[in-house]
């Protein structure tokens, strides 16, 4: 459907106006609508999903605590900067996440609840993860069986603790 | 088989209903999203590393044992397959529309040939594993689709953190990378005005919910899909067994609301339900959306046993085999509007003639 006013455009904007009970309805596109009625469509500011997400990025204000130079600082495996991938709703490549990963904090909190990964690890290169989370489940047992007063038990995950240590050295 | 084999036949394991379970959760997915570590993501793949991309990726899958599930199933890229098609597999729910849309030589798809399990290379991620089973199977997918996981990463070094997770191209994504849904048929929920109410809930739940064809599409026909939306600071496990519980309450929800309206509007139900079947199989133009929703009617109706004789896969069926790329397959030839709702009228009175004798 094209815009009544200029016949040229889509119409993308249905104005339906009550007068004294009498309903009239018009198809505008969005430039004559905001002449025609007064109101302001701004373009740049649609509810798209790159733009949503963006959002999520933070504000295009400066927010506090955020140095004003990350906005300017590039990825050096893909070229992004924080500016562009704020713009995209995406981000370049693997190493964004480091490069990035203050300025992520408060995005994925924002995101998810949550910045810290709880799933699945990968076996290749995630080895270490692996270990370090065994190590943690490790020794909150030999804290339960210090507690129950169960030294020989304790004494054993000590070990194992350790012996699970030198593996990431 | 082949791709071209799953590209020819109308059936897709998710149509398989097991007979006799209620048909309230249609069919239940499990997605991974995966990247390799330092390619950049496809949105900024240029010809080098899009190249270096699908390589990787073509080898994992031709250096896979022959025993592994990578090995059984097909590969192609999407330079090699027509559009038509590329769209056939987004209609059967193995890939989707948005990756379809593309004909890029680094964009491609893994298929095995039951058709539960695919693989869509460089959509929004470099790899995007799925497994689609029929009825409220998540632990199953889940667990299809990590042995897949496992297999490629044999040969793929994927973009990891401690921290973050499986690392993504969008940060919705980061995490575990998983989005866990459920395909859920409710039309007492929709009939009784309470769907709303209850979609409501689900989003404080932190669930979303989606129409049939995923992000972006309408809920035609009383299907909608059910989704997590939080990949990050859970495990995987505790996401699909969450969905789990609530889609169960969903579905009973809306089986009793079915018993309720059997028990209080018992002659309108059959008469809507009746009055659907006849128009489905007595017309002879009909549109897309008008068919899926009678369908939901008729669907309704074998549920409740008020239709006899006609059963939930062929309904299943029927409802990929009236979409747009199915039917100029089918008749080999391109059509427009009108003759395509000619021939989807003629395509669903032939079956449900058939099925319901």
């Amino acid at each position: 459907m094209y815009c009544e006013e200029c016949k040229k455009r889509s119409a993308t904007v249905h104005l339906t106006q009550v007068f004294n009970g009498q309903k009239t309805e018009s198809h505008l596109c969005e430039e004559c609508a905001s002449q025609k009625s007064g109101f302001m469509f701004d373009p740049a500011n649609k509810f798209s999903i790159p733009n949503l997400l963006g959002g999520m990025f933070g504000s295009s204000y400066s927010v506090q605590g955020m140095p004003a130079l990350a906005l300017q600082s590039i990825c050096p495996n893909c070229g992004m900067r924080y500016m562009d991938i704020r713009q995209a709703g995406k981000l370049g490549c693997s190493e964004c996440y480091k490069v990035f990963n203050q300025e992520l904090e408060a995005p994925l909190r924002r995101i998810h609840g949550n910045s810290q990964h709880l799933g699945k690890i990968p076996l290749r290169g995630g080895e270490k993860v692996i270990i370090r989370r065994q190590i943690e489940k490790l020794k909150n047992q030999l804290q339960e069986a210090v507690r129950a007063e169960e030294y020989e038990k304790a004494a054993e995950i000590r070990d194992s603790v350790k012996e699970m240590e030198s593996k990431l050295l | 088989m082949s791709i071209t084999d799953v590209v020819n036949s109308s059936f897709v394991k998710w149509m398989d209903t097991p007979a006799g379970e209620r048909d309230i959760v249609v069919s239940s997915r499990i997605r991974l999203a995966r990247n390799i570590n330092m390619i950049p993501f496809p949105h900024l793949l240029d010809q080098v590393n899009g190249e270096k991309c699908i390589e990787q990726i073509k080898n994992a899958w031709q250096k896979s044992p022959a025993s592994s599930v990578l090995a059984s199933m097909d590969m192609i890229s999407f330079d090699q397959l027509p559009a038509l098609e590329r769209q056939i597999l987004a209609e059967k729910h193995l890939i989707s529309p948005l990756h379809a849309e593309s004909d890029s030589p680094f964009r491609g798809v893994l298929v095995n040939s039951e058709g539960y399990l695919s693989a869509m290379i460089n959509e929004e991620d470099h790899l995007r594993i799925q497994c689609l089973l029929p009825g409220l199977k998540l632990s199953d997918c889940y667990m299809r689709v990590q042995e897949l996981d496992n297999e490629f990463e044999n040969s793929l070094e994927y973009a990891f953190d401690e921290n973050r997770g499986y690392l993504t191209a969008c940060p919705t994504n980061v995490g575990t990378g998983m989005r866990a849904s459920v395909m859920m048929h409710l039309p007492a929920i929709q009939m009784t005005g309470q769907l709303n109410q209850i979609i409501q809930n689900i989003a404080q739940l932190g669930l979303v919910v989606r129409g049939l064809y995923g992000e972006g599409s309408e809920a035609i026909g009383n299907f909608f899909q059910i989704s997590n939306q939080i990949t990050l600071g859970q495990t995987e496990e505790d996401i699909y067994n969450y969905l789990h519980t609530i889609s169960e309450q969903i579905a009973e929800q809306e089986k009793l609301l079915r018993e309720r309206l059997e028990k209080d509007l018992k002659y309108q139900l059959e008469d809507k339900i009746g009055r659907s079947y006849g128009i489905l199989s007595n017309a002879r133009v009909i549109t897309a959306n008008e068919a899926l929703t009678l369908f939901s009617d008729v669907r309704l109706g074998v549920d409740m046993g008020i239709l006899k004789g006609i059963n939930i896969f062929s309904l299943n069926e029927l409802m990929v085999e009236v979409k747009p790329a199915h039917m100029q397959k089918r008749t080999g030839k391109e059509m427009d509007a009108i003759e395509r709702d000619i021939k989807r009228a003629e395509v669903i009175k032939k079956k449900l003639g058939t099925i319901s004798e």
